[in-house]
């Protein structure tokens, strides 16, 4: 396949910008819809006999001085009543949970606990600050392994890809308010471990088709042929991890649905960073590089 | 067409087929569960200093220690009691009816303290030999304290000199009950009334038993699965795992034919290899763990992928079938192992910073990225070979070229 990305760089990059601009404006604006995993707090799934209201629920929760706390029905049609729902508040002792079941059934009938997740804050800046850590640790090997296979511009290049690919992650879910539990820690370092994977393949070509690089190909032709190369590999693997990836999501549970969602999102994004960022980063870093050395030439001779 | 060699192979991929469709259903079932599969609660507790004791390694082993022994004595099947880090110790109670209730009795302190009327600690539990729930005479439940000798001497002391004065026993620095002396008991043995039924006194019983724990614990974090959800997360699950597995194949077998079908040959083989080796490691099946393997399945796919596309090029470039398959292997070979490197990398990370569910996902993930290079290289590799040598078609096309 032939393919002129390299020439049309720019286009591609301010691709990418418009969707990464809003998601980042939104990151620092609204933040994120962090779940109890990171802030600490209480969230219980109650399935409940006969169907309820949140009006119903929030007034049973008034009466237990958790007023604040937030009551999502889980429902397929926009329902005003479920039989299934979400609570989450601030952290309930167990003398405190107690007593509010046993209301609950008195006033709203019985009910079944599917889940109930108690963390402490404590455990959630913990858990941010892991993430963060493992984050950094990933990086940092990654662009030793990469420098040591390839060279560190290549290395810093594909980060810069990746990057990207976290940051489009970040703003959707920040954007649209997408809850994120521990898991989605490890979403987000698959993310990275697929998207590495991904520049590696083009890189890797343009690795070996430099070796047999003829004098009258141009470096940008030389990568475009590359990435032309590697794009049908590109796009048939991207499919078979949106298949088993796809799966997941539509037709797993419930508690893995945001963390496939993170991935899917994470990999359309991959893909199209390998093509479109990653080594056009690279072109225009070698490009600007060799510009500066002709202009120390031409500045040495006079 | 060999027709031997048609048959070696068909042979091959039956046996494959036979030996997938028989293990996996067994070997999948057989991995042990983890809490979010079958249903039950996670606990976090941790240590924490307070102004009377401050926690030491020493400390820590013995809340250890007593809280299995708690575990025991209420009587939970397969729970799993382990120390992380310092000061915490995480405890797994598979299959819980009321995790609130047998929560709130790990985490208690259970300092049982005798005091004389003017409030001067004379005894604790520590001079216990045994505690019993029994029903006493006015249909009442009460726990049977029995002493150890050297209790059994300073109780007799206790109730010796404070005969027609109140001595109260505390719980956790709260009166269990406060009686008057009648007269000095010097058999070694006493009754705790108060206890509302027959229930609470057996608690209060296992409490004692087990011992005061040195330090004050607090719950860190608790997580509880019904089972309901539990058995609704690993029905949807399989779906998901069937749905993804039959997708992959079905884009193998249209994109790549005769290879395609390999490919699938090949993806059955790391399923059963993947699910075998974490049976043999006795790891937990966890959600996130299932999300592993549906992934590592893509990543066993793309070695093939990158194989086959590879094999395409050569063979348009004039090879004959068999020298673009070898140039195919030997020239993807350096991408697969650069690509699965980097994914182990982060398994890696995740398998050593990470805990719980996370470890779990790392775990699966790692182990799959090995066993998926082993699968593409080597077993699609044979097979090909074999089906080349049997000379069925000399025409790339039915190999996907």
């Amino acid at each position: 396949m032939k393919f002129d990305i390299i020439g049309k760089r720019y286009w591609w990059f301010a691709l990418s910008l418009i969707v990464l601009i809003p998601g980042l404006i939104s990151m620092a604006l609204q933040g994120f819809n962090l779940g109890i995993d990171f802030t600490g707090g209480t969230i219980l799934d109650l399935k409940f006999a006969s169907p309820v209201t949140v009006a119903q629920v929030r007034e049973v929760l008034v009466d237990h001085r958790l007023e604040n706390s937030v009551i999502q029905l889980v429902s397929t049609d926009q329902a005003e009543t479920s039989n299934n729902l979400f609570i989450r508040t601030h952290v309930l002792s167990n003398d405190e949970s107690q007593i509010l079941f046993t209301d609950m059934e008195k006033r709203l009938g019985a009910f079944e606990v599917l889940r109930s997740e108690k963390v402490g804050a404590v455990m959630g800046s913990e858990l941010t600050q892991q993430a963060l850590l493992n984050l950094a640790v990933v990086c940092a090997l990654l662009i030793a392994y990469i420098s040591y296979r390839f060279e560190y511009k290549i290395a810093v290049s594909a980060i810069l890809a990746i990057l990207h690919d976290v940051l489009i992650v970040l703003g959707i879910f920040s954007l649209f308010h997408i809850e994120m539990d521990s898991s989605f820690v490890a979403a987000i370092l698959t993310v990275i471990g697929y998207s590495m994977n991904e520049a590696i393949v083009v890189f890797d070509r343009i690795r070996e088709n430099l070796k047999t690089h003829r004098k009258t190909e141009s470096f940008q032709d030389l990568v475009n042929r590359s990435i032309g190369q590697t794009f049908t590999r590109t796009i048939y693997t991207l499919l078979t991890v949106l298949f088993a990836c796809g799966s997941l999501h539509f037709f797993g549970g419930e508690s893995t649905k945001n963390f496939s969602l993170a991935m899917l999102i994470g990999f359309l994004s991959g893909a199209y960073s390998a093509i479109f960022n990653a080594s056009p980063i690279w072109v225009t870093w070698k490009e600007y590089d060799e510009r500066k050395r002709a202009v120390l030439k031409t500045g040495g001779s006079k | 067409m060999r027709v031997g060699n048609v048959a070696k192979f068909l042979v091959v991929v039956a046996v494959i087929v036979l030996g997938f469709s028989y293990f996996i259903s067994p070997l999948t079932t057989s991995i042990k569960q983890g809490l979010d599969l079958q249903g039950g609660t996670h606990v976090v507790l941790e240590a924490v200093d307070t102004p009377e004791a401050k926690v030491d390694e020493d400390a820590v082993r013995r809340v250890v220690k007593i809280i299995e022994k708690r575990v025991n004595e209420i009587g939970l099947t397969e729970p799993i009691i382990q120390r992380q880090g310092d000061r915490r110790i995480i405890v797994e109670l598979p299959g819980i009816k009321e995790p609130e209730k047998a929560i709130e009795m790990l985490g208690k302190t259970a300092l049982l303290e005798f005091q004389d009327e003017s409030g001067i600690t004379v005894m604790t539990g520590k001079d216990l030999k045994d505690a019993k729930a029994e029903m006493g005479q006015n249909k009442n439940s009460v726990v049977a304290l029995e002493f150890s000798d050297q209790g059994g001497k300073l109780f007799a002391d206790l109730t010796t000199k404070n005969v027609g004065k109140h001595i109260s026993i505390l719980l956790d620095k709260q009166v269990l009950t406060s009686p008057v002396v009648n007269e000095p008991i010097p058999n070694g043995k006493a009754v705790i009334t108060g206890s509302r039924s027959i229930e609470e006194a057996q608690n209060l019983a296992i409490l004692l038993r087990s011992g005061s724990l040195p330090v004050k614990v607090d719950v860190m974090e608790m997580r509880t699965v019904g089972p309901t959800l539990g058995q609704d997360s690993k029905e949807k699950s399989e779906k998901a795992f069937s749905i993804g597995i039959a997708l992959i194949v079905i884009f193998m077998l249209g994109f790549y034919r005769l290879s395609g079908f390999v490919a699938t040959i090949a993806l059955l083989v790391y399923v059963l290899l993947l699910v075998g080796s974490l049976k043999m490691l006795q790891a937990t099946m966890t959600l996130p763990g299932i999300a592993g393997i549906i992934l590592s399945m893509g990543v066993a796919v793309d070695a093939n992928v990158l194989i086959f596309e590879r094999f395409k090029e050569e063979y348009r470039s004039g090879k004959t079938l068999r020298a673009a398959l070898d140039a195919g292997f030997s020239r993807a070979f350096n991408t697969i192992l650069d690509s699965n490197v980097s994914i182990m990398i982060t398994a890696t990370v995740l398998f050593i910073l990470g805990t719980g569910p996370i470890k779990g996902f790392a775990i699966t993930l790692g182990l799959g990225v090995i066993l998926s290079m082993f699968t593409a290289i080597t077993v699609s590799r044979y097979l090909l070979r074999m089906l080349m040598q049997s000379n069925v078609t000399k025409n790339g096309k039915y190999f996907g070229a």
